[in-house]
Protein backbone atom coordinates (compact mmCIF):
# COMPACT_ATOMS: atom_id res chain seq x y z
CA UNK A 1 0.00 0.00 0.00
CA UNK A 2 1.72 3.42 -0.93
CA UNK A 3 2.14 5.10 2.14
CA UNK A 4 0.43 8.48 2.99
CA UNK A 5 3.18 10.60 4.41
CA UNK A 6 5.20 9.87 1.99
CA UNK A 7 8.04 9.32 4.67
CA UNK A 8 8.40 5.79 4.60
CA UNK A 9 12.66 4.68 3.76
CA UNK A 10 13.41 1.28 2.45
CA UNK A 11 16.28 0.04 4.86
CA UNK A 12 18.96 -1.79 2.92
CA UNK A 13 22.24 -3.58 3.73
CA UNK A 14 25.01 -2.14 2.42
CA UNK A 15 28.26 -3.39 2.44
CA UNK A 16 30.74 -1.72 4.33
CA UNK A 17 33.31 0.67 2.51
CA UNK A 18 37.08 0.18 3.75
CA UNK A 19 37.14 2.99 6.06
CA UNK A 20 34.04 1.95 7.60
CA UNK A 21 35.44 -1.49 8.34
CA UNK A 22 38.52 -0.10 9.86
CA UNK A 23 36.51 1.62 12.08
CA UNK A 24 39.55 3.91 13.39
CA UNK A 25 37.56 6.96 11.69
CA UNK A 26 34.61 6.27 13.61
CA UNK A 27 36.70 5.89 16.63
CA UNK A 28 38.27 9.01 16.51
CA UNK A 29 35.27 10.44 15.76
CA UNK A 30 33.70 8.91 19.02
CA UNK A 31 36.24 10.46 21.00
CA UNK A 32 35.73 13.69 19.73
CA UNK A 33 32.65 13.58 20.80
CA UNK A 34 33.17 12.44 24.38
CA UNK A 35 36.30 15.06 24.87
CA UNK A 36 33.92 18.07 24.04
CA UNK A 37 31.82 16.49 26.57
CA UNK A 38 34.68 16.43 29.17
CA UNK A 39 34.98 20.42 28.58
CA UNK A 40 31.40 21.02 28.42
CA UNK A 41 30.09 22.91 31.54
CA UNK A 42 28.66 20.02 34.20
CA UNK A 43 25.07 19.85 34.45
CA UNK A 44 24.94 18.79 38.26
CA UNK A 45 23.56 21.13 41.17
CA UNK A 46 25.53 20.65 44.25
CA UNK A 47 22.61 20.14 46.06
CA UNK A 48 22.67 21.26 49.88
CA UNK A 49 24.97 24.06 48.60
CA UNK A 50 23.41 25.33 45.72
CA UNK A 51 19.80 24.84 44.76
CA UNK A 52 18.20 24.86 42.06
CA UNK A 53 15.35 27.72 40.83
CA UNK A 54 12.01 26.88 41.82
CA UNK A 55 8.51 28.23 40.23
CA UNK A 56 7.14 31.09 41.97
CA UNK A 57 4.31 28.97 42.42
CA UNK A 58 6.12 26.13 44.38
CA UNK A 59 4.30 24.97 46.93
CA UNK A 60 6.39 24.06 49.39
CA UNK A 61 6.60 23.74 53.74
CA UNK A 62 3.47 25.15 55.19
CA UNK A 63 3.68 28.65 57.52
CA UNK A 64 1.33 30.12 60.03
CA UNK A 65 1.32 33.81 58.92
CA UNK A 66 1.39 36.58 61.64
CA UNK A 67 -0.60 39.89 61.29
CA UNK A 68 1.24 43.18 60.66
CA UNK A 69 1.17 43.64 65.03
CA UNK A 70 2.81 39.49 65.37
CA UNK A 71 -0.67 38.28 66.41
CA UNK A 72 -1.39 35.05 64.84
CA UNK A 73 -4.04 34.89 62.49
CA UNK A 74 -5.18 31.62 62.59
CA UNK A 75 -8.76 31.48 64.18
CA UNK A 76 -8.91 27.55 64.27
CA UNK A 77 -11.79 27.61 62.06
CA UNK A 78 -11.29 24.47 60.87
CA UNK A 79 -11.97 25.30 57.02
CA UNK A 80 -8.52 24.04 55.68
CA UNK A 81 -8.68 20.84 57.94
CA UNK A 82 -12.23 20.26 56.04
CA UNK A 83 -10.93 20.85 53.15
CA UNK A 84 -7.53 19.23 52.98
CA UNK A 85 -8.04 16.11 50.82
CA UNK A 86 -5.20 14.19 52.49
CA UNK A 87 -6.49 14.50 56.03
CA UNK A 88 -3.40 15.71 57.02
CA UNK A 89 -4.48 18.91 59.15
CA UNK A 90 -5.62 18.82 63.03
CA UNK A 91 -6.08 21.04 65.06
CA UNK A 92 -7.97 22.24 68.57
CA UNK A 93 -9.69 25.52 69.32
CA UNK A 94 -9.24 27.72 72.24
CA UNK A 95 -10.60 31.18 73.67
CA UNK A 96 -8.77 34.11 73.92
CA UNK A 97 -8.12 34.78 77.45
CA UNK A 98 -7.54 38.41 78.24
CA UNK A 99 -4.29 39.98 78.08
CA UNK A 100 -3.61 38.13 74.93
CA UNK A 101 -4.98 40.17 72.52
CA UNK A 102 -1.06 40.84 70.83
CA UNK A 103 -0.71 37.32 70.56
CA UNK A 104 -3.68 36.09 68.94
CA UNK A 105 -5.78 38.08 66.64
CA UNK A 106 -9.10 36.85 67.06
CA UNK A 107 -11.27 35.58 69.81
CA UNK A 108 -10.88 32.05 69.07
CA UNK A 109 -7.35 30.79 68.24
CA UNK A 110 -5.98 27.00 67.47
CA UNK A 111 -4.17 25.62 70.90
CA UNK A 112 -2.30 23.15 68.53
CA UNK A 113 -2.18 22.93 64.74
CA UNK A 114 -0.57 19.79 63.47
CA UNK A 115 0.44 18.84 60.01
CA UNK A 116 1.33 15.76 58.89
CA UNK A 117 4.01 16.11 56.35
CA UNK A 118 3.25 12.36 55.59
CA UNK A 119 0.00 12.80 54.80
CA UNK A 120 0.47 16.15 53.06
CA UNK A 121 0.27 16.14 49.06
CA UNK A 122 1.14 19.65 49.14
CA UNK A 123 -1.56 20.35 47.09
CA UNK A 124 -2.82 24.00 48.49
CA UNK A 125 -6.54 23.51 49.36
CA UNK A 126 -5.54 24.72 52.65
CA UNK A 127 -4.41 27.68 51.63
CA UNK A 128 -7.44 28.68 49.57
CA UNK A 129 -9.62 27.56 51.61
CA UNK A 130 -8.71 29.99 54.57
CA UNK A 131 -10.51 32.83 55.56
CA UNK A 132 -7.58 35.00 57.74
CA UNK A 133 -5.20 34.57 54.67
CA UNK A 134 -3.80 32.65 57.59
CA UNK A 135 -2.02 29.50 55.98
CA UNK A 136 0.44 29.67 53.22
CA UNK A 137 2.76 27.52 51.68
CA UNK A 138 6.06 28.45 51.03
CA UNK A 139 7.93 28.80 48.01
CA UNK A 140 11.66 28.64 49.47
CA UNK A 141 11.56 25.81 51.75
CA UNK A 142 10.90 21.61 51.84
CA UNK A 143 9.96 19.35 54.61
CA UNK A 144 13.43 17.76 54.96
CA UNK A 145 13.77 13.80 55.25
CA UNK A 146 13.72 12.71 59.00
CA UNK A 147 14.43 8.89 60.82
CA UNK A 148 11.41 9.17 62.70
CA UNK A 149 7.58 9.29 61.25
CA UNK A 150 6.76 11.43 64.57
CA UNK A 151 9.01 14.17 63.71
CA UNK A 152 6.85 14.48 60.55
CA UNK A 153 3.52 15.53 62.77
CA UNK A 154 4.85 19.43 62.70
CA UNK A 155 3.28 21.37 65.25
CA UNK A 156 2.59 25.22 65.61
CA UNK A 157 6.71 25.69 67.22
CA UNK A 158 7.61 24.66 63.49
CA UNK A 159 5.08 26.24 62.00
CA UNK A 160 4.10 29.19 63.00
CA UNK A 161 6.11 32.16 61.39
CA UNK A 162 8.70 33.53 63.51
CA UNK A 163 8.23 37.03 65.01
CA UNK A 164 9.76 40.15 63.17
CA UNK A 165 11.44 42.70 65.43
CA UNK A 166 13.04 45.37 64.50
CA UNK A 167 16.39 44.27 64.67
CA UNK A 168 15.96 41.46 61.85
CA UNK A 169 14.22 43.34 59.68
CA UNK B 1 78.48 -3.33 43.57
CA UNK B 2 79.73 -1.39 46.64
CA UNK B 3 77.11 0.00 49.55
CA UNK B 4 76.16 2.71 48.29
CA UNK B 5 74.49 1.89 45.30
CA UNK B 6 73.38 -1.17 47.06
CA UNK B 7 71.98 1.57 49.34
CA UNK B 8 70.67 3.56 46.56
CA UNK B 9 68.84 0.87 44.53
CA UNK B 10 66.93 -0.16 47.83
CA UNK B 11 65.76 3.10 48.28
CA UNK B 12 64.60 3.97 44.26
CA UNK B 13 62.97 0.21 44.24
CA UNK B 14 60.72 1.05 47.32
CA UNK B 15 60.33 4.75 45.92
CA UNK B 16 59.19 3.06 42.25
CA UNK B 17 56.94 0.81 44.51
CA UNK B 18 55.65 3.19 46.30
CA UNK B 19 54.86 5.79 43.41
CA UNK B 20 52.80 2.76 41.11
CA UNK B 21 51.10 2.01 44.37
CA UNK B 22 50.06 5.46 44.68
CA UNK B 23 49.27 6.55 40.82
CA UNK B 24 46.93 3.08 40.51
CA UNK B 25 44.88 4.53 44.26
CA UNK B 26 44.58 7.75 42.57
CA UNK B 27 43.83 6.10 38.75
CA UNK B 28 40.60 4.92 40.78
CA UNK B 29 39.89 8.51 41.80
CA UNK B 30 40.61 10.16 38.22
CA UNK B 31 38.49 7.05 36.25
CA UNK B 32 35.82 8.38 38.38
CA UNK B 33 36.41 11.89 38.08
CA UNK B 34 37.05 11.38 34.41
CA UNK B 35 33.93 9.48 33.80
CA UNK B 36 31.66 11.94 35.36
CA UNK B 37 33.55 14.88 33.22
CA UNK B 38 32.56 12.95 30.07
CA UNK B 39 29.11 12.58 31.50
CA UNK B 40 28.44 16.08 32.20
CA UNK B 41 28.65 15.25 35.87
CA UNK B 42 31.06 16.52 38.48
CA UNK B 43 32.35 13.37 40.05
CA UNK B 44 32.93 12.50 43.93
CA UNK B 45 33.47 16.18 45.09
CA UNK B 46 32.60 15.33 48.76
CA UNK B 47 35.50 13.37 50.31
CA UNK B 48 37.95 16.31 51.24
CA UNK B 49 38.89 19.07 48.95
CA UNK B 50 37.39 18.16 45.05
CA UNK B 51 37.29 14.56 46.47
CA UNK B 52 40.77 14.05 46.42
CA UNK B 53 40.43 11.78 49.72
CA UNK B 54 38.11 9.52 47.71
CA UNK B 55 40.46 6.69 47.44
CA UNK B 56 41.31 6.68 51.26
CA UNK B 57 37.69 6.31 51.59
CA UNK B 58 37.58 3.29 49.20
CA UNK B 59 39.96 1.54 50.72
CA UNK B 60 38.77 2.00 54.09
CA UNK B 61 35.51 1.06 53.49
CA UNK B 62 37.35 -2.10 51.41
CA UNK B 63 38.68 -2.84 54.71
CA UNK B 64 35.39 -3.08 56.33
CA UNK B 65 33.20 -4.80 54.19
CA UNK B 66 32.92 -8.90 55.06
CA UNK B 67 36.20 -10.88 54.04
CA UNK B 68 33.48 -13.90 52.16
CA UNK B 69 34.64 -16.96 51.07
CA UNK B 70 32.25 -19.13 49.29
CA UNK B 71 31.37 -22.29 50.87
CA UNK B 72 32.12 -24.66 47.71
CA UNK B 73 35.24 -22.27 46.92
CA UNK B 74 38.67 -23.72 47.27
CA UNK B 75 39.63 -21.54 50.09
CA UNK B 76 44.37 -21.66 48.93
CA UNK B 77 43.55 -21.00 45.47
CA UNK B 78 40.75 -18.10 46.46
CA UNK B 79 43.25 -16.69 48.82
CA UNK B 80 45.66 -17.20 46.17
CA UNK B 81 44.16 -15.71 43.56
CA UNK B 82 44.48 -11.55 44.07
CA UNK B 83 47.77 -11.91 45.63
CA UNK B 84 49.34 -13.15 42.40
CA UNK B 85 47.37 -10.60 40.77
CA UNK B 86 48.52 -7.92 42.85
CA UNK B 87 52.37 -9.57 43.19
CA UNK B 88 52.68 -9.75 39.39
CA UNK B 89 51.37 -6.59 38.69
CA UNK B 90 53.85 -4.85 41.16
CA UNK B 91 56.98 -6.37 39.57
CA UNK B 92 56.89 -5.42 36.40
CA UNK B 93 57.90 -1.63 36.70
CA UNK B 94 61.38 -2.83 37.74
CA UNK B 95 62.97 -2.53 34.38
CA UNK B 96 61.58 0.75 33.61
CA UNK B 97 63.83 3.69 33.12
CA UNK B 98 61.70 6.77 34.69
CA UNK B 99 64.89 8.68 33.88
CA UNK B 100 68.28 9.23 32.43
CA UNK B 101 71.77 9.14 34.83
CA UNK B 102 71.51 11.45 37.96
CA UNK B 103 75.15 12.55 38.84
CA UNK B 104 75.45 13.57 42.56
CA UNK B 105 79.70 14.35 43.25
CA UNK B 106 81.12 11.65 42.66
CA UNK B 107 78.97 8.99 41.87
CA UNK B 108 76.35 8.85 39.32
CA UNK B 109 72.43 7.04 39.66
CA UNK B 110 70.82 5.22 36.77
CA UNK B 111 67.01 6.17 37.60
CA UNK B 112 65.94 2.75 36.87
CA UNK B 113 65.99 -0.29 39.18
CA UNK B 114 67.01 -2.86 37.67
CA UNK B 115 68.79 -2.85 34.38
CA UNK B 116 68.79 -6.11 33.06
CA UNK B 117 69.43 -6.50 28.99
CA UNK B 118 66.52 -8.07 28.06
CA UNK B 119 63.93 -5.76 30.20
CA UNK B 120 61.16 -5.92 27.26
CA UNK B 121 61.51 -9.48 27.70
CA UNK B 122 61.01 -9.68 31.60
CA UNK B 123 58.42 -7.53 31.42
CA UNK B 124 56.70 -9.63 28.81
CA UNK B 125 57.50 -13.08 30.84
CA UNK B 126 56.25 -11.28 34.04
CA UNK B 127 52.87 -9.47 32.34
CA UNK B 128 51.60 -12.50 30.82
CA UNK B 129 52.10 -14.19 34.26
CA UNK B 130 49.37 -12.08 35.35
CA UNK B 131 46.52 -13.87 33.85
CA UNK B 132 47.20 -16.81 36.36
CA UNK B 133 46.28 -14.31 39.17
CA UNK B 134 42.73 -14.39 37.44
CA UNK B 135 42.20 -18.03 36.07
CA UNK B 136 43.11 -18.58 39.50
CA UNK B 137 40.61 -16.21 41.32
CA UNK B 138 37.84 -17.38 38.59
CA UNK B 139 38.39 -21.57 39.15
CA UNK B 140 38.59 -21.28 42.99
CA UNK B 141 35.20 -19.22 43.54
CA UNK B 142 33.59 -22.64 41.82
CA UNK B 143 30.42 -20.40 40.29
CA UNK B 144 29.95 -20.78 36.41
CA UNK B 145 30.41 -16.74 36.01
CA UNK B 146 33.66 -16.65 37.20
CA UNK B 147 34.78 -19.52 35.40
CA UNK B 148 33.39 -18.25 32.17
CA UNK B 149 35.08 -14.85 33.18
CA UNK B 150 38.63 -16.43 33.81
CA UNK B 151 38.17 -18.57 30.39
CA UNK B 152 37.65 -15.68 28.71
CA UNK B 153 40.51 -13.35 30.40
CA UNK B 154 43.17 -16.14 29.18
CA UNK B 155 42.11 -16.88 25.63
CA UNK B 156 42.18 -12.80 25.27
CA UNK B 157 45.54 -12.46 26.76
CA UNK B 158 47.13 -15.14 24.92
CA UNK B 159 45.83 -14.19 21.72
CA UNK B 160 46.15 -10.58 22.36
CA UNK B 161 49.92 -11.11 23.55
CA UNK B 162 51.04 -13.16 20.43
CA UNK B 163 50.38 -9.57 18.14
CA UNK B 164 51.91 -7.79 20.69
CA UNK B 165 55.04 -9.53 20.88
CA UNK B 166 54.75 -9.13 16.77
CA UNK B 167 54.19 -5.35 17.09
CA UNK B 168 57.49 -5.35 19.17
CA UNK B 169 59.79 -7.11 17.32
CA UNK B 170 60.19 -4.18 14.82
CA UNK B 171 60.86 -2.08 17.17
CA UNK B 172 63.44 -4.36 18.31
CA UNK B 173 64.30 -4.31 14.48
CA UNK B 174 65.17 -0.85 14.64
CA UNK B 175 66.79 -0.51 18.16
CA UNK B 176 68.93 -3.85 18.09
CA UNK B 177 68.33 -4.41 22.07
CA UNK B 178 66.09 -5.55 24.18
CA UNK B 179 67.23 -3.32 27.28
CA UNK B 180 64.64 -1.07 27.88
CA UNK B 181 67.38 1.46 28.59
CA UNK B 182 69.04 1.32 25.51
CA UNK B 183 65.93 1.68 23.62
CA UNK B 184 65.55 5.03 25.72
CA UNK B 185 68.40 6.52 24.74
CA UNK B 186 68.26 5.66 21.34
CA UNK B 187 65.48 7.89 21.09
CA UNK B 188 66.99 11.35 22.04
CA UNK B 189 65.31 14.73 21.25
CA UNK B 190 62.37 14.20 19.15
CA UNK B 191 63.53 11.06 17.32
CA UNK B 192 61.06 8.98 18.72
CA UNK B 193 59.76 5.68 17.33
CA UNK B 194 56.44 6.53 16.83
CA UNK B 195 57.53 8.52 13.52
CA UNK B 196 58.92 5.17 12.66
CA UNK B 197 56.05 2.97 13.82
CA UNK B 198 52.67 4.45 13.48
CA UNK B 199 51.03 1.07 12.42
CA UNK B 200 53.21 -0.92 15.16
CA UNK B 201 52.38 1.13 17.69
CA UNK B 202 48.30 1.46 17.39
CA UNK B 203 48.85 -2.24 17.29
CA UNK B 204 50.50 -2.38 20.46
CA UNK B 205 47.87 -0.10 21.79
CA UNK B 206 44.97 -1.95 20.71
CA UNK B 207 46.91 -4.84 22.46
CA UNK B 208 47.44 -3.17 25.33
CA UNK B 209 43.65 -2.66 26.06
CA UNK B 210 43.34 -5.89 25.74
CA UNK B 211 45.90 -7.07 27.94
CA UNK B 212 45.06 -4.56 30.87
CA UNK B 213 41.49 -6.03 30.64
CA UNK B 214 40.46 -1.91 29.64
CA UNK B 215 37.12 -1.64 27.75
CA UNK B 216 36.48 -2.33 24.76
CA UNK B 217 38.13 -5.45 25.69
CA UNK B 218 37.10 -5.56 29.30
CA UNK B 219 35.11 -9.21 28.17
CA UNK B 220 36.21 -11.35 31.62
CA UNK B 221 35.11 -8.32 34.02
CA UNK B 222 31.76 -7.99 32.03
CA UNK B 223 29.04 -6.95 34.66
CA UNK B 224 26.08 -6.76 32.56
CA UNK B 225 26.80 -10.55 31.19
CA UNK B 226 29.08 -11.91 34.19
CA UNK B 227 28.03 -9.88 36.59
CA UNK B 228 31.91 -9.03 37.28
CA UNK B 229 33.65 -12.31 35.61
CA UNK B 230 36.25 -13.63 37.97
CA UNK B 231 35.76 -11.27 40.81
CA UNK B 232 32.11 -11.97 40.94
CA UNK B 233 32.90 -13.86 44.36
CA UNK B 234 35.25 -11.86 46.00
CA UNK B 235 34.47 -8.96 48.35
CA UNK B 236 36.47 -7.03 50.61
CA UNK B 237 40.27 -5.90 50.18
CA UNK B 238 40.42 -9.57 47.81
CA UNK B 239 38.14 -7.71 45.61
CA UNK B 240 40.43 -4.48 45.97
CA UNK B 241 43.78 -6.03 45.00
CA UNK B 242 42.07 -7.02 41.86
CA UNK B 243 40.88 -3.75 41.27
CA UNK B 244 44.41 -2.38 42.11
CA UNK B 245 46.18 -4.89 40.12
CA UNK B 246 44.32 -3.65 37.17
CA UNK B 247 45.12 -0.18 37.70
CA UNK B 248 48.72 -0.96 38.15
CA UNK B 249 49.12 -3.02 34.71
CA UNK B 250 47.63 0.12 33.20
CA UNK B 251 50.18 2.62 34.69
CA UNK B 252 53.10 -0.06 33.64
CA UNK B 253 51.57 -0.54 30.33
CA UNK B 254 51.21 3.15 29.66
CA UNK B 255 55.43 3.40 31.06
CA UNK B 256 55.95 0.52 28.61
CA UNK B 257 54.40 2.58 25.94
CA UNK B 258 55.88 5.86 26.43
CA UNK B 259 59.46 3.82 26.77
CA UNK B 260 58.84 2.36 23.36
CA UNK B 261 57.53 4.81 20.89
CA UNK B 262 57.08 8.19 22.58
CA UNK B 263 60.62 8.32 23.43
CA UNK B 264 60.25 8.03 27.29
CA UNK B 265 62.18 10.52 29.23
CA UNK B 266 63.21 12.38 26.16
CA UNK B 267 62.21 15.59 24.72
CA UNK B 268 62.80 17.85 22.01
CA UNK B 269 65.64 20.01 22.20
CA UNK B 270 66.86 18.60 25.19
CA UNK B 271 70.65 18.91 23.78
CA UNK B 272 70.08 22.13 23.34
CA UNK B 273 68.99 22.48 27.44
CA UNK B 274 71.89 20.48 28.52
CA UNK B 275 74.20 23.06 26.34
CA UNK B 276 73.05 25.81 27.40
CA UNK B 277 74.51 25.09 31.04
CA UNK B 278 78.42 25.51 31.05
CA UNK B 279 78.49 22.83 33.91
CA UNK B 280 77.89 19.97 32.36
CA UNK B 281 77.10 18.27 35.71
CA UNK B 282 74.42 20.81 36.20
CA UNK B 283 72.98 20.67 32.63
CA UNK B 284 72.90 16.82 32.81
CA UNK B 285 71.01 16.73 36.47
CA UNK B 286 68.71 19.46 35.18
CA UNK B 287 67.52 17.94 31.61
CA UNK B 288 67.66 14.43 33.63
CA UNK B 289 65.13 15.93 36.57
CA UNK B 290 62.94 17.56 33.55
CA UNK B 291 63.24 14.35 31.65
CA UNK B 292 61.42 12.45 34.82
CA UNK B 293 58.71 15.19 34.72
CA UNK B 294 58.22 14.65 30.98
CA UNK B 295 58.14 10.66 31.45
CA UNK B 296 55.38 11.04 33.75
CA UNK B 297 53.56 13.41 31.62
CA UNK B 298 53.67 10.77 28.87
CA UNK B 299 52.68 8.19 31.18
CA UNK B 300 49.39 9.99 32.18
CA UNK B 301 48.67 11.08 28.87
CA UNK B 302 48.53 7.53 28.54
CA UNK B 303 46.16 6.53 31.47
CA UNK B 304 43.81 9.51 30.55
CA UNK B 305 43.57 7.97 27.37
CA UNK B 306 42.80 4.60 28.88
CA UNK B 307 40.29 6.26 30.69
CA UNK B 308 39.25 8.41 27.63
CA UNK B 309 38.67 5.32 25.53
CA UNK B 310 36.89 3.12 28.29
CA UNK B 311 33.83 5.89 28.35
CA UNK B 312 33.96 6.41 24.52
CA UNK B 313 33.73 2.64 23.14
CA UNK B 314 31.38 -0.24 24.02
CA UNK B 315 32.49 -3.78 24.82
CA UNK B 316 33.43 -6.08 22.08
CA UNK B 317 31.22 -9.20 21.41
CA UNK B 318 33.77 -12.43 22.09
CA UNK B 319 33.62 -13.68 18.69
CA UNK B 320 34.37 -10.27 17.42
CA UNK B 321 37.46 -10.14 19.81
CA UNK B 322 39.22 -13.46 18.72
CA UNK B 323 38.13 -12.39 14.81
CA UNK B 324 39.94 -8.95 15.55
CA UNK B 325 43.05 -10.34 17.19
CA UNK B 326 43.47 -13.37 15.27
CA UNK B 327 42.23 -12.18 11.72
CA UNK B 328 43.49 -8.77 11.80
CA UNK B 329 46.00 -7.81 14.34
CA UNK B 330 48.38 -11.09 13.76
CA UNK B 331 48.46 -10.61 9.74
CA UNK B 332 48.73 -6.16 10.48
CA UNK B 333 51.62 -6.93 12.99
CA UNK B 334 53.30 -9.59 10.48
CA UNK B 335 53.03 -6.86 7.37
CA UNK B 336 54.72 -4.62 10.01
CA UNK B 337 57.90 -6.71 10.56
CA UNK B 338 58.17 -7.17 6.59
CA UNK B 339 57.74 -3.24 6.45
CA UNK B 340 60.23 -2.21 9.00
CA UNK B 341 62.72 -4.78 7.50
CA UNK B 342 62.38 -3.50 3.42
CA UNK B 343 62.66 -0.18 5.28
CA UNK B 344 65.57 -0.92 6.92
CA UNK B 345 67.39 -2.69 4.04
CA UNK B 346 66.79 0.86 1.31
CA UNK B 347 67.50 2.78 4.29
CA UNK B 348 71.39 1.03 4.75
CA UNK B 349 71.22 0.52 1.20
CA UNK B 350 70.76 4.27 0.49
CA UNK B 351 73.31 5.88 3.20
CA UNK B 352 76.03 2.88 3.39
CA UNK B 353 75.69 1.60 0.04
Amino acid sequence: MEPLSNRRKNVTQKEMTLSERMYLPAIAQGLGITIKHFFKKKATINYPEETRQRSDVWRGLHVLKRDENGAERCTACGLCAVACPAEAITMTAGERKKGEEHLYREEKYAVTYEVNMLRCIFCGLCEEACPKAAIFLQDDKLAPARYEREEFIYGKDRLVEPLKTTETK
Amino acid sequence: MDSVVLIYKGIYILAIFGISLLIATYSTYFERKIAAFIQDRVGPNRAGPMGLLQPLADAGKLFFKEEFIPAKANKVLFILGPGIAMLVAAMTSAVIPFGDTLILGETSFDLIAIDVNIGILYIFGVVSLGVYGLMIGGWASNNKFSLLGAIRAASQNISYELAMGLSLIAVLMLSGSLSLKVIAEQQTGFNWNIWYQPLGFLIFLICAFAETNRTPFDLPESEAELIGGYHTEYSSMKLGMYLFAEYINIFVVSAVMATLYFGAYNFPFMENLRNAFDDPVLGNNVVTIIGVGVMFAKIFAFIFFFMWVRWTLPRFRYDQLMKLGWNILIPLAILNILLTGGGILLYEYFTKG
